[in-house]
């Protein structure tokens, strides 16, 4: 047989899943934080194999799904200027703006370029300079701490460089104060958390000491294969039966992923954020702004923040306003995992993955995509629909 | 006085670009005809130079099947083939799958003027190398320019002509509850070549496209196991969409086993880096079969027994559970839906 699937993880799964159903005596709300998770838990029904009294939530971790719309209409407005490349995201391009996406932009004749990471978009730069196109180069930055260092190093290359046309439109996002403001709502429901093991691979999970401390609530660092997830689940699912809802020990991190995750992360990465950016206020979409959550350029690297040197007229827009009115998409709860997408009265009908209402539906990450990818039995409502 | 010199230097107008002049009719044209396409892909008919190619029906009772697909791949040149002989290979697919032998093909190029008339050439020799090897011939041949600009170097459309015999009727709404669905080999190739090597994303080796005729195979299968109830070739939206137009169609359910379907680790390994389902990633050299279930050994066999289907293998079956829709069952034992590929595919970002 041509393929590469390894029987021992089917193995691990039925150990992980039976050691589950065996210590777990109460209902527990756990939600996973990233979308890569997220995405992993519906492409393999997880969420079958977990006896019912456990439930899983989504979190907020797909970075696109979070990118505001002032950012969104920001990139857009930029791209469609004649004298400028934006390099992107692929999975950007379809993200829904307040009038428009990415994808109609280019459409439209403007120069919107895929990259793979924001090296590419310097190579660009270069490359726009040696033809003496007179181009600008702008590279939409987006994603949390895992895409952030190769930001960072882009943005030092430009600078050793002195790449003349080269900025960013910097929009990173930071998990920890993501997870916190979840918390910090009174009325959050969640019992345990299982965050992003890519993430605490850079940044190491100090952040989420506090937060376990803070908020009495168990997080466990997890992986992304159905043996990491379930390895995460078990550590969780432990931490919450031993204390038994009481506030004794309910406080813990536990590193379920440390083959791969360390205590402080890994330092190079961690030293390159910190030479080019500082953390600053961010607007989530859905969320609303949320305290020291993302990054600004630092201003020794002020030079290249497109945002100074494309002077916006989109200034007149009301984006809370226009939060609350804009459409039946439930997105802003899907992302604190108040609902499920099949929830959300527009999920497949005038929400679906080729006309998508909200930023969830786009990504191959955001939860209401891969639940409409790979929506199980468990909802058979939805498919026998 | 000045000293004039009226010397206008003549390029060979073959050895560097293509030019409107070309796609005029004119010398020129009968030029790129005669140095470039006849001696890559010629034939008695071709050389005629006639505005129809004619063609010998078969005498024998059945019909004619016609096809047409326009190819616009880039870039034009990737691992495992090119624009030619995907052209060749993908139209003549298209037949193979309806259950069609392939009696003729035509050949539209559109190409932008300052095309590298070499490249041309190279694309050209590769189709001509595609047509005998797969025993077709061009019949008939039209080359357009166009201005710079209004065209991305050229494009190729090619239009098939083919016979099904008799008692060959592949259809869809004949699946049927219990039937067997086949898979002649890894999937996504094609289309993981082409994206990797299109946004120089490396892989060492670098991913192979799976491009090659479907005929032959085709028609051992047809011949051999002549209850086969429909054969698709998965391109564009992969087995994904194939399978989910099986299910529209016969209004059944296709459950697919997930460990079953096979996908070079390499591949896969490539899918997983950008985030890309390999189901829904284009195959150009791969057939999905649905028989009967008593005659599902008979068809595997057979498959494996052709060197394009050494790797085939039975993925799944049809039941009446959940109509319409195709359902995975992974290694886990659980389950999920498999949707309608959705639109153009989009790498993720981290």
């Amino acid at each position: 047989m041509m393929n590469d699937f390894n029987s021992d993880d089917v193995r691990e799964v039925e150990v992980l899943v039976q050691g589950i159903r065996r210590i777990t005596t109460k209902n527990w709300t756990v939600m996973e934080v990233c979308g890569g998770q997220t995405h992993a838990i519906l492409k393999n029904g997880i969420d079958q194999l977990l006896p019912p009294t456990i439930r899983i939530v989504h979190g907020p971790g797909c970075p696109v799904c979070v990118t505001s719309m002032e950012v969104l209409d920001r990139a857009m407005e930029i791209a469609s200027r004649e004298d400028v490349v934006l390099c992107t995201y692929g999975d950007m391009l379809r993200v829904p703006g307040t009038k428009s996406d990415l994808a109609r932009v280019r459409s439209q004749g403007g120069k919107i370029r895929v990259i793979h990471s924001p090296l590419d978009a310097c190579k660009v730069a270069s490359e726009e300079l040696r033809l003496g196109t007179g181009r600008q180069v702008v590279l939409f930055a987006i994603g949390f701490e895992t895409t952030a260092p190769a930001t960072a190093m882009a943005v030092r290359a430009a600078y050793m460089q002195s790449l003349p046309n080269f900025s960013v439109l910097v929009s990173h996002v930071l998990v920890p104060p993501a997870v916190e403001a979840i918390l910090s709502d009174p009325e959050h429901g969640i019992d345990g958390i299982l965050a992003a093991g890519h993430v605490c691979a850079i940044t190491g999970y100090e952040a989420y000491e506090g937060i376990a401390e803070r908020y009495r609530t168990p997080i466990a660092v997890t992986g992304f294969s159905p043996v990491d997830i379930l390895r995460g689940m078990l550590a969780v699912v432990t931490e919450l039966e031993s204390s038994k809802g009481s506030d004794s020990c309910n406080t813990r991190v536990i590193n379920a992923y440390s083959q791969v995750v360390e205590r402080t992360g890994n330092s190079v990465a961690r030293r390159a954020l910190e030479d080019v950016f500082e953390s600053c206020d961010q607007v989530w979409r859905g969320m609303g702004t949320l305290p020291q959550s993302g990054f600004k350029l630092r201003s020794k690297y002020q030079a290249f923040d497109a945002t100074d040197r494309f002077v916006s007229d989109f200034g007149s827009i009301d984006y809370p306003a226009l939060a609350t009115i804009q459409n039946p998409c439930r997105a802003a709860e899907v992302l604190k995992g108040k609902i499920r997408p099949t929830q959300c009265e527009a999920f497949g009908k005038h929400c679906t993955p080729a006309y998508p209402l909200g930023a969830p539906m786009v990504s191959n990450e955001g939860a209401c995509a891969a639940y409409y990818h790979h929506q199980t039995r468990h909802d058979p409502d939805v498919l026998e629909g | 006085m000045t000293n004039f010199s009226f010397v206008c230097p003549v390029p060979d107008p073959l050895v560097d670009f293509v030019t409107q002049s070309h796609g005029a009719g004119g010398k020129l044209s009968q030029e790129l005809i005669d140095k470039v396409f006849l001696p890559a892909y010629g034939n008695a008919i071709l050389a005629n130079k006639s505005d129809s190619g004619e063609l010998l029906v078969p005498t024998k009772p059945g019909r004619l099947a016609m096809t047409t697909d326009s190819f616009v791949v880039r870039p034009l040149v990737f691992p495992g083939g090119d624009l030619g002989s995907l052209a060749v290979y993908g139209t003549l697919n298209d037949l193979a799958v309806q259950g069609a032998e392939p009696l003729a093909l035509t050949a539209g190029w559109i190409i932008e003027e300052g095309f590298s008339i070499c490249e041309l050439r190279r694309l050209a020799q590769s189709m001509g190398d595609a047509l005998r090897r797969c025993n077709i011939q061009v019949i008939a041949a039209d080359t357009k320019v166009v201005e710079r600009g209004h065209g991305d170097g050229c494009y190729l459309t090619t239009s098939g002509i083919g016979w099904i015999r008799d008692g060959v009727a592949m259809k869809a709404d004949r699946i049927e509850p219990s039937d067997r669905i086949l898979l002649s080999g890894t999937i996504a190739e094609h289309g993981m070549a082409v994206m990797t090597y299109r946004n120089g994303v490396e892989f060492s080796p670098p991913l192979q496209s799976d491009c090659a005729s479907l005929w032959p195979l085709a028609e051992k299968l047809l011949a051999e196991v002549p209850s086969i109830r429909v054969m698709r070739d998965p391109t564009r939206g992969g087995i994904a969409a194939s399978l989910n137009e099986f299910a529209e169609a016969s209004k059944c359910c296709l459950r697919v086993w997930e460990e079953s379907v096979p996908v070079r680790p390499q591949v896969r390994r490539a899918c997983e880096l950008l985030g890309i389902d390999p189901w829904v990633v284009a195959n150009e050299g791969k057939l999905l079969v649905v028989v009967p279930k008593e005659d599902a050994d008979q068809a595997l066999r057979i498959m494996r027994s052709d060197p394009l289907g050494v790797d085939g293998a039975i993925i799944g079956e049809v039941d009446s559970t959940h109509p319409r829709k195709v359902i995975a069952q992974t290694r886990f034992g659980t389950h999920r839906i498999v949707p309608m590929p959705t639109g153009e595919l989009l790498p993720r970002i981290c």
